[in-house]
């Protein structure tokens, strides 16, 4: 593989460009009912070391996107479009061989549900000893050595006992550190954590989040995190992409989105959940609609069927033309609204949710996320303790 | 393990012993009256009543039933045969041989038979299953899945002669069939017993090939199987070191409950190409009802067939470890 130089594209100017460049990316599913655009059109950096938070609906394209960077769409029914460059190498065109000595070593990922992610059939030692044994060609004896290291270092307790567990033996939490144990076995430059946290409880959740957190910080993996948790987001990525029906809403640092969010998608996500420091009897707004098909996706932005303001920007602009990331690079976001008046209607939401607070009595708004960061779970030390005695 | 085997055969006790008593019943209910046909076209009254009292058949019926079940265990004595040592499964009406000896001698052909099919069967089926899923949506796969159907609507009292006068009279590339015992020769019982292992796992073959095909595409779209790829594993390790696991669950369940057709299809197997096992004994005692040869039959039969579901429980928790036997 040649390296390729950077320096000529745009938003790459500085030193010979970013660890991993998704560009242009496009990924269509070829289905019964027609062609479904997943993915349209994307584009997104990730430096070294740092954290992406993906965030979005279901259906928005975050995970497809990732699988499209490991290649592991099905290729009868799938035809992905653009380029995905990883240190200089062009992953959409490269071989299967190549791919398949990319996986698990340079780039690994981590799944939502530990329970179905990993196989029922084997040892979590030798699930994760063989992707040791794959891409370093290590023996038995040392794969398994590493596993347990691997397993200690999740913060397994007794891993050279729960080595030779099966992964029904485990409960959920540790299913899920042993599948980041397995992800990080090779020490790989890129983690895709696929919603990590959301089969979990609440307090196994923030653990496994600052387990992954530590982990970077001693190895200086980059990762991408997908969730639909813009609380995931503010606590552990650097940086955000929004992405609404296969396409990049808007792009910024965590505290540029979350604190100055300029994409009316972005302002419904945060108002529709629940923050601890304002009061119970704010209601929540949620985003209304549903989101849209894409075997059939909404001409001009496809965000205007749901959004609140579609004439503001002109009589047929947001119906007719598709809006693209501006400006190209920092924070930017897909929409046709000024700046002034994304201000402007910032500031009356959140007047509105403010006056909203006097004249309705809902209670039914939930605060969660008070009982994070309590150590090490009873359950998890529980279920530790069973599973042998057959 | 142990405690699940004690528990599993103590189980299949009660079985048999329900087994028994109810086709005992049943048998022992029909109008023919045995005796009768022991005694001839001529038959006096007195002559009658002295056979019915010497087949032991003027007791009570649950009095015939516990002589017949306690000989099993300690043997008994007939008025007509004399001693019958334990094992005991009664005297032949028809062939007044020992039932049970006549059992132990036609078993190694029916085992034979059965054990040879199951071979075939799980190895056909199961390969071409694979290759049809491994090449699925290509024309491999649609022919394997083509000829599963063909296969699984053949018959085997229709294939078998029909083969037999192909590869046996008219090109003469097989033996006839027959048995070979395979202790005498290895390489005779084999080329003897192929023919009709072959047309006897012709319909099972078929089903087991949509069988693994199915599972395996399914198991192939598992999230774990997802994962093993993320991981960097290849297509082949893939194939069979994780979906092939979870896509045999299954098949070894429904291989479980085939094993009684399979019995039954041994028989039918037996009777084309005229084999002498425990298949020809069971048609021949319905035609004479021959009672204690049916119960014996029936009973042995049952036996195996609950016996072999245990060894598949077995087999089941060896394949998926999230099965516990205990």
């Amino acid at each position: 593989m040649t390296t390729v130089s950077w320096s000529g594209e745009p938003g790459t100017s500085r030193g010979p460009g970013p660890f991993l460049s998704v560009r242009d990316l496009s990924v269509e599913f070829s289905t019964e009912d027609g062609i479904v655009h997943a993915v349209d059109g994307l584009s997104f950096d990730l430096e070294k070391g740092t954290t992406l938070g993906i965030v979005g609906e279901s259906g928005s394209g975050k995970s497809v996107t990732n699988l499209a960077i490991l290649g592991l769409h099905d290729p009868a029914h799938t035809k992905i479009g653009g380029e995905i460059w990883l240190e200089g190498e062009e992953l959409i065109s490269a071989g299967a061989g190549t791919m398949e000595k990319l996986r698990g070593n340079r780039v690994a990922m981590i799944f939502q549900d530990p329970l179905t992610a990993l196989s029922p059939f084997h040892t979590i030692g030798r699930q994760i000893g063989e992707v040791y044994r794959k891409h370093k060609g290590a023996n038995k004896k040392d794969a398994r050595e590493r596993a347990i290291e691997m397993l200690r270092r999740v913060g397994i307790p007794q891993p050279e006992r729960r080595v030779d567990s099966y992964p029904h033996e485990f409960s959920g939490g540790m299913r899920q550190r042993a599948m980041i144990a397995m992800a990080l076995v090779c020490d790989p430059d890129l983690l895709i954590a696929d919603e990590p946290t959301t089969a979990l409880d609440v307090t196994v959740q923030a653990q496994i989040l600052d387990l992954l957190k530590e982990l970077q910080q001693q190895f200086g993996t980059s990762i991408i995190l997908i969730t639909h948790d813009l609380g995931v987001v503010a606590n552990t990525a650097d940086n955000v992409l929004v992405m609404y029906a296969g396409r990049a809403a808007e792009r910024g640092t965590v505290r540029e989105v979350l604190r100055e969010p300029q994409h009316p998608y972005t302002w419904g996500l945060l108002s529709s959940m629940p923050r601890l420091n304002s009061s119970v009897d704010v209601p929540l707004m949620p985003v209304r609609g549903t989101p849209p098909s894409l075997l059939n996706p909404p001409s001009g932005c496809p965000f205007h069927p749901r959004c609140d303001y579609p004439r503001l920007a002109g009589p047929e602009l947001c119906f007719a033309q598709r809006p693209s990331l501006s400006p190209e690079t920092g924070h930017g976001d897909a929409c046709y609204l000024t700046l002034g008046q994304k201000r402007e209607l910032r500031t009356a939401r959140a007047a509105g949710t403010a006056s909203a607070d006097d004249t309705t009595q809902s209670g039914d708004t939930v605060q969660c996320g008070d009982t994070v960061q309590s150590g090490d779970t009873p359950q998890d030390k529980d279920t530790a303790q069973t599973g042998d005695d057959a | 393990m142990t405690s699940f085997l004690v528990r599993r055969v103590a189980g299949a006790l009660v079985i048999l012993l329900i087994i028994s008593a109810i086709t005992f019943y049943l048998f022992y209910a029909i109008p023919r009256d045995p005796a009768r046909a022991f005694c001839g076209k001529i038959c006096q009254p007195e002559t009658l009543a002295l056979i019915r009292h010497n087949l032991g058949m003027d007791e009570p019926l649950f009095v015939q039933y516990w002589h017949w079940l306690v000989g099993i265990f300690v043997g008994r004595e007939f008025v007509q045969f004399g001693e019958c040592p334990a094992p005991c499964l009664g005297y032949s009406f028809a062939t007044q041989e020992p039932v049970f000896g006549a059992i132990v001698d036609r078993f190694p052909v029916t085992l034979s038979l059965t054990v040879g099919a199951s071979v075939v069967i799980l190895a056909f089926g199961i390969l071409t299953g694979m290759i049809a899923a491994w090449k699925v949506g290509q024309p491999l796969d649609k022919v394997a899945s083509a000829s599963s159907v063909i296969g699984a609507s053949l018959q085997i009292y229709f294939v078998g002669p029909l083969l037999a006068f192909y590869l046996v009279d008219t090109m003469q590339l097989i033996p006839r069939p027959s048995y070979v015992p395979i202790t005498e020769s290895p390489l005779e019982w084999f080329t003897h017993l192929l023919l009709p292992w072959v047309v006897l796992s012709i319909i099972f073959t078929a089903n087991y090939t949509r069988m693994t095909r199915s599972q395996m595409v399914e198991q192939l779209a598992e999230d774990y199987v997802r994962t093993a790829r993320a991981k960097g594993m290849s297509n082949r390790a893939v194939f069979f070191r994780f979906a092939w696991r979870g896509a045999m669950i299954p098949i070894v369940t429904i291989f479980g409950v085939d094993l009684a057709t399979l019995l039954g299809g041994a028989i039918i197997t037996e009777q084309t190409f005229s084999l002498h096992g425990i298949g020809e004994l069971a048609v021949r005692a319905v035609q004479n009802t021959d009672l204690p040869m049916l119960l014996g039959v029936t009973i042995v039969g049952a036996a195996a067939i609950v016996l072999l579901n245990i060894v598949v429980d077995v087999l089941y928790a060896f394949i998926d470890p999230r099965v516990r036997l205990g």
